[in-house]
């Protein structure tokens, strides 16, 4: 199990690898849309660090988010998803391998990059701290749950914006709570309940996403 | 063994066929003929349990395959008419990552040698995406040299293929026939495949 389980990771990084423009477009996407507030609301420190919290959450989710339908749709039009469903292995736990390495190349990225992007939000370092903590136990949630979404809308004409109307409602919780994170150590409080909520949310998603990911993905391939 | 009975296949409200059953037994080959479109590759897939009949029953070993499906998941081998190779991986990559995840254990020695059995060997190296259809289809097919599963499911093995290469595949799943395998095959060509023994099924709705 282990084998097939690492063969998986190992494979989507590499070819995530292979072609470097596409996980350059998600960190890319990223830094525009957090980018392009500043430059329209204007330098007013007050202002911008106020909308932080919230503007880097959402920027976080939608960069995610349009990376989304590349999880299984080249699985599925080449084939190899028919293998994965046939490999004598539980299919959510080779699921939970591709959604590890989704998070890896398109999650990773934006966790690391936050606090640079904050800096242009005149965030306190202390708020940029909690930034980072907030995206790392809340980003491996929106992968998990995305690739439900995907799984769902695969093979489906328009699957872009379908993924975006059934996965945006899900992600509400995890933007509260990271969001809220970030605000709470603003005004001098305890991030520690937004934090734990944050990473029961990503608990909760690792154990029944990979499973429902897997019922999704038999489906599509009928 | 593996024994059919009373298959139905509806794709959409379209009735492909009915009344489908057959039994397979260790050393038994069977070539599923009909026209395009009359159900060939749904009934393999119905097989392989990545389509769910509409009715009727299959089962492996006397146990039917949806219960017994990662058991059953290892004892068979699949070759669909999607050949399942990623265009940015090299064959050598493509071959070992598919045997890997069908549970085989393949060092690089092992790969070459499929890939050159079926005389792709020059190109191991190459990313798939440059090369010929005919040239990704036998690496799709040189898993079937690392297979050690009973059971192989090929739909259209030979399509694509050129003589000397369906020789080739001909002979490497007589020496599957021989060993006790079991072998499902759709096919438009004459290709003589030795076997224990021979049926075939026709599909018509």
């Amino acid at each position: 199990m282990n084998q097939a389980w690492l063969t998986i990771l190992k494979r989507d990084l590499l070819l995530a690898f292979r072609r470097r423009s596409d996980v350059a477009t998600t960190v890319f996407f990223f830094l525009m849309v957090a980018s392009l507030f500043p430059l329209g609301i204007g330098p007013e420190a007050s202002v911008l660090s106020n909308i932080a919290p919230g503007v880097l959450w959402v920027a976080a989710l939608l960069a995610g988010m349009i990376s989304l339908t590349r999880m299984f749709a080249a699985d599925f039009t080449d084939g190899s998803l028919e293998q994965l469903l046939l490999a004598p292995q539980p299919l959510a736990v080779l699921v939970s391998a591709k959604i590890l390495a989704h998070w890896l190349v398109c999650g990773l990225p934006v966790v690391l990059l936050a606090p640079l992007i904050g800096l242009q939000y005149a965030l306190p370092s202390e708020a940029l701290w909690v930034l980072v903590w907030s995206l790392l136990l809340g980003t491996p949630s929106l992968s998990l749950i995305g690739a439900i979404g995907a799984a769902l809308t695969l093979g489906v004409r328009g699957s872009g914006l379908l993924v975006a109307l059934l996965v945006l409602p899900l992600y509400i919780p995890v933007l509260i709570f990271g969001a809220g994170a970030v605000a709470a150590s603003q005004h001098g409080m305890s991030a520690q309940a937004h934090l734990s909520l944050l990473a029961a949310c990503s608990l909760l998603s690792l154990v029944l996403a990979p499973l429902a990911t897997a019922a999704a993905l038999r489906i599509s391939v009928e | 063994m593996l024994i059919a009975q009373d298959l139905v296949c509806l794709r959409g409200d379209r009735l492909l066929f009915k009344q489908v059953g057959f039994t397979l037994s260790a050393g038994g080959l069977m070539t599923v003929l009909g026209e395009n479109g009359s159900g060939k590759s749904s009934l393999l897939r119905i097989v392989c349990g990545l389509l769910t009949p509409e009715l009727g029953v299959l089962t492996w070993q006397g146990q039917p395959i949806k219960q017994a499906s990662e058991d059953y998941h290892s004892k068979l081998t699949y070759i669909g008419h999607l050949n399942g190779l990623k265009d940015d991986l090299t064959a050598m990559e493509n071959l070992q990552i598919s045997a890997r995840l069908a549970g085989e254990h393949v060092d690089d020695q092992a790969a070459l040698a499929a890939l050159t059995a079926i005389g792709i060997a020059r190109c191991a190296k190459l990313p798939v995406g440059v090369l010929s259809q005919g040239q990704k289809r036998r690496v799709a097919l040189a898993r079937l040299w690392l297979s050690h599963t009973p059971l192989w499911v090929l739909d259209e093995p030979f399509a694509a293929l050129d003589t000397a290469s369906v020789l080739t595949l001909a002979t490497c799943i007589s020496a599957h026939m021989a060993r006790g395998g079991m072998t499902i095959i759709t096919t438009h060509q004459d290709v003589i495949i030795d076997a224990q023994t021979t049926q075939t099924l026709r599909l018509c709705a």
